[in-house]
């Protein structure tokens, strides 16, 4: 059996591991419009929901005061920080305007149900 | 597919303002064309003035500059005047030959001055004051004359008048009434306003008739003649003698323009000219059930309306404003509303400091505002307008009326009340640290009109709100004229629908709603899921209107509500067992230290509802640490039932009439689990003496000798307020059945974030009496779906830390691995 034989035979998401992507939880252990937190070596980040089933990630730290945005309200693609209100955008990780700020956003993806993270 | 054809007649505040709220909703529904009769760009005309008087400079008033038509892929024409509209060909003409088709038409051509026909009104020399050319025209007159006359002291005349003085010129203005600004302000008013501009040299000339402007040298205006055969030097002569809707074009095509009194374009309430559905109208060419507007305020909201229907999402009616005039005169603050004038069957409440520069009149007819008038501090207006709009009994508070909503104890901001008196380094939002220049350079510089605005860009009023009338003061001096005040009450949610509070539970009630989603459907939500403002308030009018029914969405509330626990700056949480009515043992105090050292609590605090707190616990720990507690949930979180604070009572008190202690714990183990629009807390205090407190709570509870005194609507919050007498009742069981009723009352219909002071100002503690106290029946029924709606109310966290906790409840407290 050759080498590609073998890689073919690998699953989507042993794939996506090869590349640095390591599956978190399903997607179902994400509340909609919520979010759940991914303890990781850069810190704690914080994984999102849309009512779409988009997902996304991103440092869970408000660019304003370090607030919990995991723990904000999820709208749309963005979510409204629990300590001051400032609405941050999901797939970007922007301060919607007229506040100035930005979190750092990683990549996310959705394999087969499950959530991968590249942090 | 092709995109429709949007042409705009017209290219001022009123226009602009609808096509960015348009571009907003549909940004690539149009071909957007904007014809201009003015060679610039959008700018803030109410600014005229601080540039006449050289405070500002043009670029400094511009809105939308020339950029932002390109931004926008708009074709901006500006400095082309539109001479014909054909209907038949759905097409426009400008006076240089260019022609644009349409599909809609959105006519905004504003108003024009009105220059009464006396003899002499075309000589050079002789002005009007509406646009930047204008302007210009005046100040360039300033450099090479001395005599200026201005005829018609309303607001535009003054402010000419002043701006001309600061250039050095000699004013004088004329005027036919007996007072200045006899629209918006009395008598004593207008004279303290007169005296303060004599004072900087102003002169006024009043009850005079103009007969000719007289020619002098060279063909330019010379004197000013009156109808007593008087005559003063005139080298400029401003008429600011009112304004008319410039509805000229319109009619020329065929547009209805009304007859008589009431002219301008006539438009339906979508802003839809009556003749012609393709043709729209806003602003103050616009005759809107028989009124044409000429502040700013009424014509933002017809922007709103039609471009929500140029969008064709087609919801959204323009009903009409009740409009208050709160403006700056030459740097002085008034404000008038109503029928300020009064008659026989009226009465009157005056306050008149003619030294400190104050006037303030309240007019009331069977109890009720009518009419008021305000010189020098108007940071009330709002308040007594909204008072006036709703038509709401002043009896109760008509002995502190006089002085404002804020003379009990208003923190924050040193009582500050006169804007204009504040220097810029003053400190106006003390939750987040915002002074005066802060805000005014933000509503110069970004151009902001409305107080969301100034909230949303500069935070001021945007936590606890208690500065808010003073930052509408500020922005209301700072935008010069015509701010207007939005009713509280009729004010959209959010931004999500244009429906208000009471709306929105009206909806819910008639079409029995039990879900967000179909709340959101039915009432035509313009958000796939709202946002963190309107999510949290359907949440609650769902699950108060429908218990045991609606479904109650986690993700919908505050994470307070979620967590069951308090966050903190930090992201950790506090957590508050409960102790009904403030009342512990040793076995329960020895666990909570026992939790304190296990979990390395770092602060351990006595809160000010009689109950322990420990701060500091990561979001992991919560449900380990309720478990070792072993206490169920003090609510200190939520919107919801709080505390019953107690004094210690008959139990031990020597003084003690009745059992406090008792009282608080029944009150409270009743009202466990109870949800409300805001937080709720109460006291019981077992003599006169009251050492719970219970006059600033939301039910306070007095033991007298005979039975228990009841309080409602206090707070001990921003705005200390007194909690008013709601009845005596004699047993332990009333006292149940009223607060609960009361209680209840509240829960069906304040709005959400409404305070029980604030919900009972704005019925009325008769409408509460009528039925909580009057009448047996209802209050038995309140009573009733209170206990209902509480009834087999789970402790939230017992649930989370069971041992077969649904994975659900569990999960926001675990953290993944990456």
């Amino acid at each position: 059996m050759t080498m590609n034989a073998m890689t073919l035979r690998k699953t989507d998401t042993d794939i996506a591991a090869d590349a640095g992507w390591k599956t978190i939880c399903a997607l179902d252990d994400i509340p909609v419009l919520g979010a759940r937190v991914v303890a990781s070596k850069s810190g704690d980040i914080a994984i999102f929901r849309t009512a779409d089933d988009e997902v996304f990630a991103m440092h869970d730290k408000c660019p304003h005061k370090n607030g919990p945005l995991s723990q904000g309200i999820v709208h749309g693609r963005q979510v409204t920080c629990p300590l001051h209100g400032w609405k941050i955008q999901l797939d970007s990780g922007e301060a919607v305007a007229p506040d100035v700020g930005c979190t750092k956003p990683f990549e996310v993806k959705l394999v087969d149900g499950q959530v991968l993270l590249k942090a | 597919m092709k995109k429709m054809k949007l042409v705009m007649i017209g290219n001022g505040m009123a226009g602009v303002r609808t096509l960015e709220e348009l571009l907003k909703h549909a940004p690539d529904l149009y071909d957007i064309t904007v014809f201009g009769a003015e060679p610039h760009g959008n700018y803030n005309r109410i600014l005229l003035s601080p540039v006449l008087a050289g405070e500002m400079t043009l670029p400094e008033i511009m809105l939308n500059d020339l950029d932002w038509y390109g931004d926008n892929g708009i074709r901006l024409h500006a400095g082309k005047k539109v001479t014909t509209i054909d209907r038949v060909h759905r097409r426009i003409i400008a006076d240089d030959g260019t022609e644009a088709e349409y599909d809609r038409l959105l006519i905004a051509t504003g108003s024009t001055p009105f220059i009464p026909p006396i003899p002499g009104k075309d000589l050079a020399g002789v002005l009007a004051y509406r646009d930047i050319a204008d302007t210009e025209a005046m100040i360039d007159a300033a450099t090479h004359y001395k005599h200026a006359v201005v005829i018609g002291a309303g607001l535009l005349g003054l402010e000419a008048a002043n701006g001309l003085m600061l250039r050095g010129m000699d004013v004088t203005v004329v005027h036919l009434a007996d007072w200045i600004m006899e629209r918006q302000l009395d008598r004593a008013a207008a004279d303290m306003l007169q005296a303060s501009l004599e004072a900087k040299g102003m002169k006024f000339l009043l009850s005079k008739q103009t007969e000719a402007l007289v020619e002098g040298e060279g063909g330019r205006v010379g004197a000013v003649r009156f109808k007593d055969g008087a005559e003063i030097p005139a080298d400029l002569v401003v008429v600011a003698a009112g304004i008319r809707p410039n509805y000229a074009l319109a009619e020329s095509a065929g547009i209805y323009c009304g007859e008589g009194r009431v002219r301008g374009i006539q438009v339906s309430d979508t802003m839809q000219t009556v003749t012609d559905p393709r043709i729209y109208a806003v602003g103050e060419c616009v005759a809107h059930r028989g009124i044409a507007y000429g502040l700013v305020a009424p014509l933002f909201e017809q922007g709103k309306v039609c471009a929500n229907h140029l969008a064709n999402f087609g919801i959204g009616r323009y009903e009409g404003s009740v409009t208050s005039t709160k403006l700056k005169v030459t740097g002085i603050d008034v404000f008038s509303a109503g029928d300020f004038t009064g008659g026989a069957d009226t009465e009157e409440i005056v306050l008149h400091d003619r030294q400190g520069g104050v006037y303030k009149r309240i007019v009331i007819r069977n109890n009720r505002i009518v009419g008021s008038v305000l010189y020098g501090d108007t940071a009330d207006g709002s308040w007594y307008f909204q008072l006036m709009k709703d038509g709401q009994d002043i009896g109760a508070i008509r002995d502190h009326l006089m002085f404002g909503q804020n003379h009990l104890g208003d923190a924050g901001h040193k009582g500050e009340h006169k804007a204009v008196a504040m220097p810029d380094s003053a400190e106006v939002c003390g939750c987040n640290g915002v002074c005066k220049g802060t805000i005014v350079k933000a509503i110069q510089e970004k151009g902001l009109f409305t107080l969301d605005d100034v909230k949303k860009h500069t935070k001021a009023a945007s936590s606890c709100g208690s500065c808010t009338g003073l930052v509408e003061q500020i922005l209301a001096s700072t935008i010069g004229g015509a701010y207007q005040a939005v009713s509280v009450h009729d004010k959209a949610v959010c931004a999500c629908t244009e429906l208000s509070h009471g709306d929105v539970r009206k909806a819910i009630r008639d079409h029995r709603l039990l879900t967000i989603p179909d709340a959101m459907d039915m009432m035509a939500w313009k958000t796939p899921n709202g946002c963190a403002t309107c999510r949290p308030a359907l949440n609650y009018y769902l699950i108060s209107t429908w218990p045991h029914e609606a479904q109650d969405d986690p993700q919908s509330r505050f994470v307070n509500e979620r967590a069951h626990a308090n966050i903190q700056k930090d992201g950790t949480y506090s957590v508050v067992p409960q102790m009904l009515g403030g009342l512990t043992t040793p076995a329960e105090l020895r666990r909570i230290a026992d939790v304190a050292e296990k979990y390395n609590v770092p602060t351990v605090k006595v809160t000010g509802g009689q109950r322990i707190d420990l701060l500091g616990i990561k979001k992991d720990d919560l449900p380990k640490v309720w478990k070792d507690l072993g206490m169920p949930t003090g609510h200190a979180y939520g919107k919801s039932i709080r505390t019953v604070k107690t004094c210690v009572g008959a139990e031990h008190c020597r003084f003690g009439t009745q059992r406090s202690m008792a009282m608080g714990v029944d009150l409270e183990r009743m009202l466990f689990g109870m949800w409300s629009p805001h937080k709720v807390k109460l006291a019981v205090s077992g003599c006169p003496r009251n050492c719970a407190e219970s006059g600033i709570k939301d039910v306070g509870v007095i033991g007298v000798d005979s039975g228990w005194e009841l309080y409602v609507a206090g707070n001990g919050g921003i705005k200390t307020e007194v909690a008013q007498f709601l009845c005596k009742v004699a047993t332990r069981e009333e006292v149940l059945e009223y607060s609960a009723a009361f209680l209840q009352l509240y829960r069906e219909e304040g709005y959400y974030l409404e305070r029980t002071v604030h919900y009972v100002h704005r019925v009325g503690l008769e409408h509460v009496k009528k039925r909580v106290v009057e009448d047996a029946a209802t209050r038995r029924a309140l009573y009733e779906r209170l206990l209902y709606a509480v009834q087999d109310y789970k402790d939230p966290w017992a649930e989370r830390y069971a041992a077969d906790a649904a994975p659900a409840l569990r999960a926001p407290f675990e953290t993944l691995e990456a």
